[in-house]
């Protein structure tokens, strides 16, 4: 059983070290989609079935194609892919915070004492689900959608331009 | 090594690995994708304490983890938006030369 969860993990941080590392935001975009296709099978894994399909649609589906169209539309010349000066020294840095969070979260996690849990994932049915959306947490869901209406709104009218193309402008 | 410990293991690791791509890259769209990273760690995180934990009929870190990609995805749309309107005025995406409205 943990020889899954450890495929699973390896994948995952794989993919997303690759992702994060390489130049071309085009195949970063797509090995980390990778990545949380390995995260939705973690959730699968652990019997969180709902959870994973979210992921799916959402990340996998929704998330990676908005980013994909941001790369595009973005995307001017070879200038962007030319390394800055002080890259090198921020990545090296970067890497070191990165590392050093990893060791006290890892360090922490293996110090402690967590009860043993049960043998097999826990059963958890779409209309169990139901019920709890549409009653203790009728409040938060509704909140949630004000939340994605506010922002689909927000982010239209911080990407919309102002006034008139010109007419030189290739965008 | 319990499997708890493994999953809590595998969240660290993963949030680690955002938080180095989100500070040592300079391309905004990276930054963003490095902050989805640790987002989805820390959703590991609700799934694995809801597998192994004391009360797993309740239901709640499923639920957490739906309002979270909820609020992910309006996250998302909102940075991007963002990006497109810092590569409309300075024509790069590159957060180092994003310093207009530094004092």
């Amino acid at each position: 059983m943990n020889a899954a969860l450890i495929a699973i993990a390896l994948f995952t941080v794989g993919t997303a070290v690759a992702a994060l590392s390489r130049r071309n935001l085009l195949h970063s975009v797509l090995l980390l989609a990778g990545s949380w296709t390995g995260v939705a099978a973690f959730f699968l894994w652990a019997g969180a079935e709902f959870a994973a399909f979210a992921q799916v649609l959402i990340y996998v589906g929704a998330i990676s194609m908005v980013v994909l169209f941001a790369v595009l539309l973005t995307r001017r010349s070879r200038d962007d892919l030319a390394p800055e000066p002080a890259a090198r020294g921020r990545a090296f840095y970067a890497i070191l915070t990165g590392t050093a969070v990893a060791a006290v979260l890892l360090v922490t996690v293996g110090r402690t004492a967590f009860p043993p849990g049960p043998a097999l994932p826990p059963v958890l049915t779409v209309g169990q689900i139901g019920d709890q959306l549409m009653g203790p947490q009728a409040a938060a869901l509704l909140v949630v959608g004000v939340l994605l209406t506010v922002a689909i709104l927000g982010a239209v009218v911080l990407a919309a331009r102002d006034g008139p193309a010109e007419p030189g402008d290739r965008r | 090594m319990s499997s708890l410990q493994l999953c809590l293991g595998f969240s660290s690791v993963l949030f680690a690995v955002g938080l180095a791509g989100a500070l040592g890259r300079s391309n905004s769209i990276i930054v963003l994708l490095g902050l989805e990273l640790m987002l989805n760690a820390a959703n590991l995180n609700f799934i694995a304490f809801w597998r192994f934990g004391p009360a797993p009929a309740a239901g709640t870190g499923v639920l957490f983890v739906i309002f979270a990609i909820a609020v992910t995805a309006a996250e998302t749309a909102v940075g991007l938006a963002l990006v497109i309107a810092i590569y409309r005025h300075q024509h790069n995406i590159r957060l180092a030369e994003a310093v207009r409205l530094k004092g």
